[in-house]
């Protein structure tokens, strides 16, 4: 425990002190606010004239002209704990410390469990202070305070981001064990994230009407089916999987993960009438499996890293 | 020879796919004994080392270290035996301070006990001035300087010094030479010193071994070696002409 402990308390003040986090730090900082405000300031005349409007502080977090809080953590937050991670085990072995320090009494594993605790800390104070930056801006402008349940799904829409973006940490502390070169893991990472962020929707829309054989448009029925298709494509993107998880969790109108709902103007209007917000429990619930598929998709990350890691020869030269 | 053996091979053997690093050693290591370990570049005593530290895996064959199989338990070894690497790397955000504090809490020990050896070992290597100092901004010398720091900080039983003085400046490899016989007469521990710097090997160590293409070809006190080929009597030789005849007979 002593080597895992002085290794995580080292790559932690590292972390903060590192130029790496004040300028990611600044930069999310930056736009969350801009957005907040931007969002303040449309949510105020949205709301005049209505009379008991519900859950207006989690629209802070899910309203957007161009882009929402919640999908931009979901496009920025893979950087975040790429970059974090990227060099964490390829830049010691090139530096010549990561002999130095496996030949301390220490476990081979101590190295990258207190590097990826360390990471996950520093993610973690990352998140939680931009969302309390959010709030304090969001309160001072909307003017209205959060309920119990609101603060509730902000909590696990903050634990579910800190897995998902602890993922992509453990995605580039993976890449940092396999590449010996700090270049190729940073360029490595990048296509990853550029995989899953772009080309893997378009794939999977592609894929989709390929298969189902079908153009979009031609019957409900096949459009339906694509959609289907296509969700289930993108639900093996950690993107997807953290899009639909936070969009449940943050958005109590939302009672299913489907982005797509057909319907004519009759059952809108039959369907408006029960217009009621789900619990929390049963957003949860809806939720769960996305969440248990993100932990173990970063399990799986972990387990890898740690058997090559194991294995592998140390020597620098 | 003094001592009983603290390290012992037999049979060490490392494959890297056709290459043959380390071929079938046995060797032993005495306390107290300041031991030469020469040979050419590549000759597999780097990766001798790794195995007697856990570092590595070996192929076939055993080694001990203080009645301990590095494979079985390497925490235990590694806390007995202190290594400086050839190309020892620092992490140059941190200061001498911060670098030895950072080694006494990997090998266990409190921040209160650590305090005074700290100071005394940054005193006796010569950085205590410099102790504020980012690591990255340290010379060659002073670098190496502090990976003695951090050996006297540990304080192991065996060091093993892989090239210390490889590098450096004249003045700086004397202060290292010195450093080296205090490590092994004041703080009694037994050093294993792969080297290429025959003279300092000559003037440091009482016995040597000579490793040529994964095999020792020799090992004993340098008299011994003399005689045996050479065939003249004690301060008649160098090493430097042991090793070149072995090395041409290899």
């Amino acid at each position: 425990m002593h080597g895992l402990l002085t290794i995580y308390r080292k790559e932690l003040a590292d972390d903060f002190s590192s130029y790496r986090f004040m300028i990611l730090f600044a930069l999310i900082a930056m736009v969350s606010l801009i957005l907040t405000y931007v969002v303040g300031l449309t949510l105020k005349q949205e709301l005049e004239g209505v009379a008991k409007p519900s859950f207006v502080f989690l629209k802070l977090f899910t309203f957007g002209h161009i882009i929402s809080l919640v999908q931009l953590v979901a496009i920025i937050g893979p950087v975040v704990g790429l970059i974090l991670g990227f060099d964490t085990i390829n830049r010691e072995r090139n530096e010549g410390t990561l002999s130095k320090l496996l030949s301390q009494p220490i476990y081979r594993d101590d190295v990258i469990n207190g590097k990826f605790l360390a990471g996950v800390t520093t993610i973690t104070v990352m998140l939680v202070s931009i969302v309390l930056l959010v709030t304090g801006l969001g309160l001072k402008m909307v003017g209205v305070v959060p309920g119990m349940e609101e603060v509730w799904r902000i909590i696990f829409y903050l634990v579910i981001s800190i897995i998902y973006i602890s993922f992509w940490l453990g995605v580039a502390i993976l890449f940092s064990i396999l590449f010996r070169s700090v270049a190729t893991s940073a360029l490595a990472a990048v296509a990853v994230w550029v995989f899953f962020w772009l080309f893997f929707p378009m794939v999977a829309g592609s894929v989709a009407s390929v298969t189902t054989g079908e153009i979009t448009g031609t019957s409900a029925e096949a459009a339906i089916r694509q959609a289907r298709l296509q969700k289930a494509i993108s639900l093996a993107s950690p993107m997807g999987l953290y899009n639909d998880a936070t969009a449940t969790v943050i958005d109590p109108q939302r009672k299913t993960t489907r982005s797509i709902v057909l319907m004519g103007p009759m059952e809108q209007l039959s369907l408006a009438r029960f217009y009621g917000p789900l619990p929390l429990s049963q957003s949860l619930l809806v939720v769960v499996p996305y969440i248990i598929t993100l932990i173990a998709i970063t399990a799986i990350c972990f387990a890898v890293s740690y058997t090559v890691f194991m294995r592998q020869e140390i020597r620098s030269v | 020879m003094k001592g009983q053996a603290i390290i012992e091979t037999e049979g060490l053997t490392k494959v890297y796919g056709q290459e043959v690093a380390v071929d079938d050693l046995t060797f032993s290591l005495h306390e107290g004994e300041l031991f030469g370990f020469l040979g050419p570049n590549g000759a597999g005593k780097t990766t001798t080392l790794l195995m007697l530290l856990g570092l590595t895996e070996p192929t076939g064959g055993k080694a001990r270290v203080f009645d301990v199989e590095p494979t079985r338990d390497p925490i235990k070894v590694k806390s007995l035996v202190g290594y400086l690497a050839e190309n020892m790397g620092f992490y140059s955000d941190l200061d001498a301070w911060e670098t030895l504090r950072f080694v006494a809490r990997l090998n266990r020990l409190s921040d209160e006990v650590a305090a005074p050896r700290i100071e005394n070992a940054l005193k006796t290597v010569g950085l205590a001035d410099e102790a504020a100092k980012k690591v990255g901004a340290y010379s060659r010398g002073m670098r190496q300087r502090l990976g003695i720091a951090e050996l006297l900080i540990k304080e192991p039983k065996v060091a093993f010094l892989d090239e210390p003085t490889l590098g450096l400046d004249p003045d700086a490899t004397n202060r290292m030479v010195e450093l080296i016989e205090t490590l092994c007469k004041d703080n009694k521990m037994t050093i294993l010193l792969p080297s290429h710097q025959l003279h300092q090997v000559q003037r440091l160590c009482n016995r040597v071994g000579i490793m040529i293409k994964g095999k020792m070809v020799a090992v004993g006190p340098m008299e011994q070696l003399a005689k045996e080929k050479l065939g003249v009597g004690t301060e008649k030789y160098t090493l430097e002409e042991i090793y070149m005849k072995f090395f041409q007979e290899a």
